[in-house]
């Protein structure tokens, strides 16, 4: 394992801590019906966006997904935006045309998810081409789940992005669901890029509520992609903790057991990190308390902005349809 | 008596191979003066073939803007995409100009990141049919990006496609898929019918910061028209009249406006003079140079190479009754291809397809 500064290591904690908490406070007003927009939250999935987000720099790109307020938080997205977004609101990160599904961080280089599954696939390695012809030295990472596994683009992309040796890493968050599909009724076996030669496709494995092993495994994926060496392919096994979509109770019953669900709790990614640190003397409960107070606040300061922010005008509707 | 009788296995395959370079020459390779247009070259009178008016867009843009690059399967290869891409290899690199994988949805997706990252995408593909293959990352992905995010980036890409006619190319060879991408916000669709304006309205779409699909016709490729060396732009949204009359309106698409004219040449024998509008851009749609003719001569014709359900021809028909209902002195006529899958004998490819004839008749009807 790599040897990390206690700072780097607070940081890691407070980036899951803050998007843990973010989804929490979605939930918890989500039922009074203001945001309507249908969320896919990412608890229980936090250490994917923040071990792998911690590696990248500002100019380097990330592509996201439907379930992607991790990895828009993680790239350092603003929060106000985001929230005001669920919201609907004119100060929204898509000046609330997107909703939780597009969101959009130009300034961060985060350049819109879609919600199409596999659909931002090729869009990202697209952006790794761009960055290769134009000589560039940031990267394009691209975030996308077992569902979008099941989709061919996955093989066309990959293909392509050997063939040309393009700065992109390919980071697939398999928490074992789409929808109320498991991956066993989906997928023949392993995923087949395991499969391929190394010094094509750099692959590999972690534990994907382990923050530690995302962050090592992808350190070693930048660097080969920004030494022109080409992509890699990086499995991070999570699970959803919580419905496709919309809040705990929202949940259908009946496709999962609740010893399911209660196993993989046992395994979170913030509690089993918090507790990690505490254990090794890099943190302090007192720390730890002052990390939640500032992200509480900063979560009442989002949720305040998102409310006072105008809806977006009724005479704005055939705006940004072309840039003109 | 079938030749298999008369000839054996060879010589019937060296018949058959010489008969189709015959063949390949009276329908596609023949080059056609394109008719006396009343259009927009005033001072250079150089000819330039169809493909060579593309292929001089492509290079002057490259050579003044770095951002643009293209790519699709056969862009490098001896033909270069029926000599649109020929040679360009060479001039500006295999970064620039590169052949790549069939995986349409991919490459796609691909080119719409790259004009996200910063370039300007020319992605080619030969027939229409292929975009089916990615039609989620045009209609999903780039017909949406700027909207879904309030602005926040565009996507300045050119995807364009030629459809195939003729040769027994049948039904997946030579569809004419302008009204579906027709019916989807967030592409413009751009329909070239002359040398001009090939030039002219690629160098536009490459001027332009968002998805425009040039949806060309094989046939337009056997024209040669008057084309000026300097760099110049069509612009994108409107319409040009490409001959005056009083009695009948024609709206014709692509190769079609070229029939549109003759078959407007041939019905002045009987005294009627139709107006030939070519709209050049499908979406933006020039309403006003169709709606104003119509008023003038409250006869109308639509003529399209696509179906005609749901298609280009339906879309001005109905935008002619919604908005210039009071100049209509008759019923409006539609000419499409049927609605049917495209046949491949040679017999049924006659009866499938419309042309000058079918756009004459419509005249001496209306104007009856």
């Amino acid at each position: 394992m790599m040897k990390l500064s206690p700072k780097v290591l607070h940081n890691l904690l407070f980036e899951m801590m803050r998007i843990r908490q973010v989804q929490l406070a979605i939930e918890s007003r989500y039922l009074e019906n203001e945001m309507r927009t249908p969320v896919h939250l990412c608890i229980g999935q936090e250490a994917v966006a923040v071990g792998v987000c911690a590696n990248l720099k500002n100019n380097d790109y990330i592509n996201s997904t439907h379930r992607g307020h991790g990895h828009y938080l993680a790239k350092g997205g603003s929060l106000r935006a985001l929230i005001a977004e669920l919201y609907g609101r004119e100060s929204g990160c898509s000046k609330g045309r997107g909703g939780s599904m597009h969101l959009v961080d130009a300034k961060v280089g985060h350049y819109g998810s879609s919600s199409i599954v596999g659909g931002g696939i090729p869009v990202g390695t697209g952006m790794g081409l761009a960055i290769k012809m134009q000589k560039k030295k940031n990267i394009s990472v691209i975030f996308f789940g077992d569902g979008a596994a099941d989709e061919g683009v996955l093989y066309e992309s990959i293909n392509f992005a050997v063939l040309k040796k393009l700065p992109v890493i390919f980071i697939l968050e398999n928490n074992q669901y789409s929808v109320c599909s498991h991956i066993s009724a989906r997928q023949a076996g392993e995923n087949i890029f395991h499969a391929m030669p190394a010094k094509l496709l750099m692959t590999k494995i972690v534990n994907g509520n382990d923050v530690r092993q995302v962050y090592d495994g992808v350190n070693n994926a930048v660097i080969r992609a920004r030494t022109g060496r080409g992509p890699s392919f990086i499995e991070c096994r999570t699970y959803r903790i919580r419905g496709h979509a919309g809040c705990e109770t929202q949940d259908v019953a009946g496709y999962r057991t609740v010893g399911e669900i209660d196993s993989w709790k046992e395994l979170c990614p913030v509690a089993s990190f918090q507790k990690k640190l505490l254990k090794n003397k890099i943190i302090t409960p007192n720390e730890i308390n002052k990390m939640e107070r500032k992200i509480e606040n900063q979560i009442k300061d989002a949720f305040d902005f998102a409310l006072r922010s105008p809806l977006p005008a009724p005479d704005t509707l055939p705006l940004y349809l072309f840039n003109e | 008596m079938p030749c298999g009788r008369l000839f054996p296995h060879r010589i019937r395959f060296l018949f058959i191979f010489l008969m189709s370079k015959n063949m390949l020459r009276s329908e596609t390779k023949q080059n056609i003066i394109e008719p006396s247009f009343n259009n927009e070259v005033k001072e250079d009178k150089r000819v330039l073939a169809y493909h060579e008016a593309i292929r001089e867009a492509l290079q002057l843009a490259m050579s003044q803007d770095r951002r643009i690059f293209i790519m699709g399967q056969g862009v490098d290869d001896p033909d270069g995409m029926f000599g649109a891409t020929k040679n360009l290899h060479l001039q500006f690199g295999r970064e620039r100009v590169f052949d790549t994988p069939l995986s349409e949805g991919a490459l796609t997706g691909i080119s719409v990141g790259a004009a996200l990252a910063g370039m300007h995408p020319v992605y080619f593909h030969n027939r229409p049919d292929f975009l089916l293959l990615a039609m989620d990352q045009l209609v999903n992905h780039a017909a949406k990006w700027s909207y879904m995010f309030g602005g926040a980036k565009n996507v300045p890409l050119v995807v364009w496609a030629c459809i195939g006619r003729g040769w027994g190319s049948a039904a997946q060879h030579s569809q004419a898929l302008q009204g579906l991408f027709l019916h989807v916000p967030g592409l413009k669709l751009v329909m070239p019918s002359t040398c001009y304006d090939a030039k002219g309205l690629m160098l536009a779409a490459l001027a332009d910061q968002n998805p425009v699909l040039i949806m060309d016709h094989r046939y337009n490729f056997n024209n040669k028209g008057l084309v000026p060396p300097k760099p110049y732009t069509v612009p994108i949204g409107k319409g040009v009249i490409r001959r005056k009359g009083r009695d009948v309106t024609i709206v014709a698409v692509s190769h079609l406006v070229t029939e549109a004219f003759h078959a407007a040449q041939e019905a002045a024998a009987y005294g009627i003079e139709a107006e030939v509008i070519d709209p050049r851009t499908l979406k933006p749609l020039d309403e006003e140079i169709i709606l104003d003719s119509v008023a003038k001569t409250g006869r109308l014709i639509i003529a399209d190479c696509g179906w005609k359900t749901g298609g280009f021809t339906a879309e001005i028909g109905a935008m002619v009754a919604e908005r210039g209902f009071n100049h209509l002195k008759a019923p409006i006529k539609r000419i499409a291809c049927p609605d049917l899958p495209m046949p491949a004998a040679y017999n049924l490819e006659q009866a499938y397809y419309i042309g000058k004839n079918d756009i004459k008749n419509a005249i001496l009807e209306l104007a009856r």
